[in-house]
């Protein structure tokens, strides 16, 4: 029975579960299917877990139950209290985690068969050729996938800067390290024959990788970090797949390797919804787009550029019928969602149309403006989406571009050689006054220069998007009181 | 023909990759991030391997390194599910 059990019951739960989570991602991947499809692949999980310990039997379940739960309960806690404005980073903490947890079990798996028992030989001698390979690379892949996660939260959070740093030695560094793991990672599997010495290269190669991680994720420009976490998404598969083949469980590969696979397409999906390859995202450099020192370079090239006053912009603002909001990462970054809402709030009272045009990769977060906007009770008709606002912007008095750079620039439309030729744009140059309240004339996330500040109908408003705001609705409260 | 199970798992792994690839094709902007989500939280799939690392009582390394692997697994399992689900939530209530 309990032989039965191991070879027939336990590999058909196994099947069922991958074929779940083949169903499961499928779902997900459609708007009205996809909660459903969420709930699915949860059950998938939960399917391999109760799999998993029917074939481990009856052993000590002690360590087991204590990490069930302490990972259940930590992963529900901090589930229900994030706020819907830091899913970004969310994500990529618990990205890290997984990879972590492959890396972790990688080393485990060595402790088990080789450091305990203080066996005497290779690694691949030991353990098997294949699986000391896939163990090398589930530790190596789940290790940068984890330290890269961090630090890629830590730039989207705030508590790492959203500028590109740069690593003295920059991609030299990246090259000789990893060929430095891998040759490490080589000379484990093969030459390394007693057992000190094989866990000594193993927590080397582990401590290589966490720093191989860092280096490749800190040059990266935050607006740049979604593409980067879904990278890393894509490699934490990977690495739950090299851990399948340690284990010799073909779930993990399945799983494993689908993850990997949905992970690259989503990314390139990204990368062409804002027309940049996933090459130029990975070599960094860019996206400094938030308050960096990157920021100045473009002022050079601008020459007709107009500027104006959160007071006159109030006075052109009274007059105004029909008011378009455009909101973008600045917005985000100032925390302005509260202050956009007044604003738009006091608009209304005076008669005026508010609406809000939401372009596709706003904010470089899909649905990040919505999420938002909603945050700050913005009511969701107000959101328009690109094609359905720009054959209004003719028809419109005033737009008011907060924190947004790359989504409104003509020359997307008009400069072929532009580097964001061909990338669609709000059409926010149709209306008869654009206000732009940024901090300063910089290059955008793209860092090329943007025709509409030139433009005649266009007027800058220095400053923070939070203060400028907050300034526009005590300027219209003034002359409301006046009135 | 018979193959070793090295070679099955590449198999396994090459056609997985395939169905991943068609799975997640012309996906709307609005799902990137939950999407990102929930592939985040299958690929906790490693779970699995946690588990048969940590099978007895003793104090040692590995079942210390197995219990925390289990346990960030979990977290990245359970968080990443309920957080999708939490996302897809607002999306589906404003259809």
């Amino acid at each position: 029975m309990s032989e039965a059990l191991r070879t027939v019951v336990v590999p058909l739960i196994y099947l069922l579960s991958a074929t779940l989570f083949i169903f499961g991602l499928k779902r997900l991947s459609r708007v009205r299917t996809a909660r459903a499809g969420n709930a699915v692949a949860a059950f998938a999980m939960l399917l391999a877990v109760v799999g998993t310990l029917l074939e481990l039997g009856w052993i000590d379940y002690r360590w087991i139950a204590a990490g069930l739960v302490a990972g259940t309960v930590i992963g529900a806690a901090i589930a229900v209290r994030v706020p819907m404005t830091s899913m970004p980073e969310m994500v990529a903490l618990l990205n890290g985690f997984g990879g972590a947890a492959s890396a972790l079990v990688g080393i485990a798996v060595y402790w088990v068969d080789v450091a305990e028992p203080g066996a005497t030989g290779t690694a691949a001698a030991l353990l098997g050729g294949a699986s000391a390979v896939t163990l090398v690379l589930s530790v190596l892949v789940g290790a940068v996938t984890f330290s890269g996660s961090l630090v890629a939260y830590g730039k989207l959070s705030g508590s790492i800067t959203g500028a590109p740093v740069r690593i003295p030695g920059g991609h030299a560094l990246h090259v000789l390290l990893l060929a430095g793991t891998l040759a490490a990672g080589v000379a484990w599997c093969w030459y390394v024959a007693e057992p000190q010495g094989g866990t000594a290269v193993l927590l080397g190669l582990s401590a290589a990788s966490l720093v191989l991680g860092v280096i490749l994720v800190l040059p990266i420009g935050g607006a740049d970090m979604p593409v980067v976490v879904s990278l890393l998404n894509s490699y934490s598969g990977v690495a739950a797949s090299a851990t399948g083949f340690v284990i010799g469980n073909y779930l993990l590969i399945i799983a494993g390797a689908m993850v990997g696979a949905a992970g690259l397409i989503l990314t390139r999906i990204m990368c062409v919804a804002m027309n940049r390859s996933l090459g130029a995202v990975v070599l960094g450099g860019f996206g400094g787009d938030v308050g960096s020192g990157a920021q100045t370079e473009g002022a050079g090239a601008y020459t007709n550029v107009r500027s104006t006053s959160p007071e006159e912009a109030a006075m052109v603002l009274e007059a105004a019928q029909r008011v378009v909001i455009v909101p973008g990462y600045g917005l985000a970054v100032a925390q302005a969602q509260h202050a956009v809402r007044e604003l738009a709030e006091l608009l209304e009272k005076r008669g005026a149309q508010v609406l809000y045009a939401i372009h596709p990769v706003a904010g470089r977060m899909p649905g990040h403006m919505n999420v938002l906007l909603a945050e700050a009770d913005v009511p969701y008709d107000r959101l328009w989406e690109m094609e359905r606002i720009n054959p209004e912007f003719r028809n419109t008095d005033v737009v008011l571009v907060i924190g947004a750079n790359d989504v409104v620039n003509p020359a997307a439309q008009t400069t072929p050689d532009s580097p964001i030729y061909g990338m669609p744009i709000l059409e926010v140059h149709h209306a008869r006054t654009v206000f732009v309240i940024k901090r300063s004339l910089g290059a955008g996330y793209a860092g090329v220069k943007n025709d509409l500040f030139e433009r005649d109908n266009t007027l800058m408003i220095y400053g923070d998007a939070k203060k400028v705001l907050q300034d526009l609705v005590a300027e219209l409260k003034a002359a409301q009181a006046a009135a | 023909m018979l193959m070793g199970p090295l070679l099955i798992g590449l198999y396994v792994f090459v056609l997985a990759c395939f169905v991943g690839f068609e799975v997640i094709n012309k996906v709307p902007p609005t799902l990137h991030t939950p999407l990102m989500s929930g592939a985040n939280a299958i690929s906790g799939i490693t779970i699995v391997g946690a588990l048969y690392t940590a099978q007895t009582a003793e104090v040692t390394v590995s079942n210390v390194v197995g219990a925390l692997a289990i346990a960030l697994a979990m977290i990245n399992v359970v968080g990443g599910f309920l957080v999708t689900d939490r996302m897809l939530r607002m999306f589906g209530g404003r259809r």
